[in-house]
């Protein structure tokens, strides 16, 4: 579903990612985790087509990138930790937006599942500012999966909740996992990723460093897993 | 899985109507727009205490001045909203050619523009004792120089957007890059306010016509650059 051959990607004179190798089988649900500044955001900005790859082959969905981007679009959805939300339209509106710049027919109907799906269909009516922090990335993963995306991208989307609204985004992402869907997400919160994830990639100085499933970690857990990682490239 | 696509003129549509329904209900930009535009032409009136000679002379300069700043305002703003809460990335998320976000966005900044205009064209009349500009030819006037300057001002807002001193730099890039349009339209609506005939002021308005075609077609070729990362 994601394959990326010797990716690099360089921002003037500095190199983020110095040849990533990486491949997502459909299904897979892969936490991809490392440091501040190892180019995880990079990285999926790239896959996202917001980013072009300076080397490399990329590919989404069976569509490489950047030559056909708007087919990988198409089959994409991301989570930021920005919301993506306009805060002087309701939730409705924000979702209606999205429906229209994705084509999507008979859009009321796919809005109330997807908001039944985030539990914000009581509030639908009501303006995206009036939203807590948590609400607004219930309602940002929505949009995202509002077209049925075979790929779905979660750029750190637990940054900024307390500790309630970050259960209730666990069980978001289970349901839209579950569904089949192909989940890329980074994260630095280990135990939530390890919870949620069927592999687990480690990014570290611009290339992957270690990739692994739970039953790589044996009697061990994911953190000793990510330290050992990290341990190695030094 | 087969994806639905969407077309580009609906797209543009979303656009525009989300701008539009976003700033309705906010009224941020506008009011801005407006209350600077009634201080301006307030200001000019002070300031330059004409008699009714000169006063028929400097009422284009005086209005396209107004618009050209009050046009900035807006223009500044509307991109920030997309930059400021992440949701340009989310607009260049969408399955479309990328051309639809300035189409969509120049639609919803030249209603902005058009309504400051139709509020403040009124107010002008009557602080001058000016009705000429009343007349349909000045009014096509505005509206093509409006059209071009806001052509040129989206484009050019995308790239300054992305700059830390973003309210700074349009205006240094906006206004050599739109001087053409402007010059264009001050010529024209003056010889419509003077009173002269058609033959008079049809070679700028062809200017401003020709200026029009190329900022649209400029900004339509250009824009996926602009906004790529």
């Amino acid at each position: 579903m994601i394959e990326v051959k010797k990716l690099v990607k360089r921002f003037g004179l500095k190199t983020i990612l110095k040849g990533v190798d990486f491949t997502v089988q459909p299904g897979e649900f892969v936490a991809l985790l490392g440091p501040n500044g190892a180019g995880k955001t990079t990285f999926l900005r790239i896959l996202a087509s917001l980013s072009r790859p300076s080397l490399g082959s990329v590919k989404v969905a069976g569509y490489p990138l950047p030559n056909e981007s708007a087919k990988v679009r198409a089959r994409l959805g991301v989570v930021s930790h920005m919301p993506l939300l306009y805060p002087d339209l309701t939730a409705e509106e924000n979702l209606e937006f999205y429906a229209r710049m994705y084509g999507i027919s008979n859009h009321q109907s796919r809005i109330t599942e997807v908001l039944q799906m985030v539990g914000l269909e009581p509030r639908r009516r009501d303006l995206v500012r009036t939203f807590s922090r948590g609400m607004q990335q219930r309602l940002a993963i929505g949009r995202a999966i509002l077209h049925d995306p075979e790929v779905v991208l979660f750029d750190e989307p637990y940054t900024g909740l307390d500790q309630d609204a970050s259960e209730m985004l666990d069980d978001v992402l289970r349901s839209v996992a579950a569904k089949g869907r192909t989940v890329v997400m980074t994260s630095h919160d280990l135990a939530r990723a390890e919870d949620l994830a069927t592999r687990f990639d480690v990014l570290s100085r611009g290339v992957i460093a270690a990739s692994g499933t739970k039953d790589d970690f044996k009697n061990s857990n994911l953190l000793d897993f990510y330290k050992r990682s990290l341990e190695n490239r030094e | 899985m087969t994806q639905p696509s969407p077309s580009f003129f609906k797209a543009v549509l979303a656009i525009a109507r989300k701008d539009l329904a976003a700033e309705f209900r906010s009224r941020e930009l506008l009011s801005a727009m407006l209350v600077f535009s009634m201080l301006v032409i307030l200001i000019f009136n002070f300031a330059l205490e004409l008699n009714v000679d000169i006063r028929r002379t400097v009422t284009a300069g005086v209005l396209w001045t107004t618009f050209a700043f009050a046009g900035t305002l807006g223009l500044n703003r509307s991109m920030a909203v997309e930059k400021d809460r992440g949701c340009m990335d989310g607009l260049l998320l969408a399955p479309v050619d990328r051309s639809v976000i300035f189409f969509g966005k120049a639609i919803s900044n030249l209603v902005f523009m058009l309504v400051v205009e139709a509020i403040v064209i009124p107010l002008y009349a009557m602080l001058y004792n000016e009705t000429r500009i009343f007349q349909l030819e000045f009014i096509g006037v505005l509206l093509l120089g409006s059209i071009g300057y806001i052509a040129v001002g989206t484009l050019l807002s995308a790239m300054s957007v992305q700059t830390r001193t973003r309210d700074v730099l349009l205006p240094i890039l906006l206004f050599p890059v739109a001087v053409p349009v402007l010059l264009a339209s001050v010529k024209a609506s003056g010889a419509i306010v003077a009173g002269l005939p058609f033959k008079d002021y049809v070679t700028p308005l062809n200017l401003l016509i020709v200026y029009d075609v190329i900022f649209i077609a400029v900004s339509y070729m250009i824009f996926d650059f602009v906004v790529e990362e």
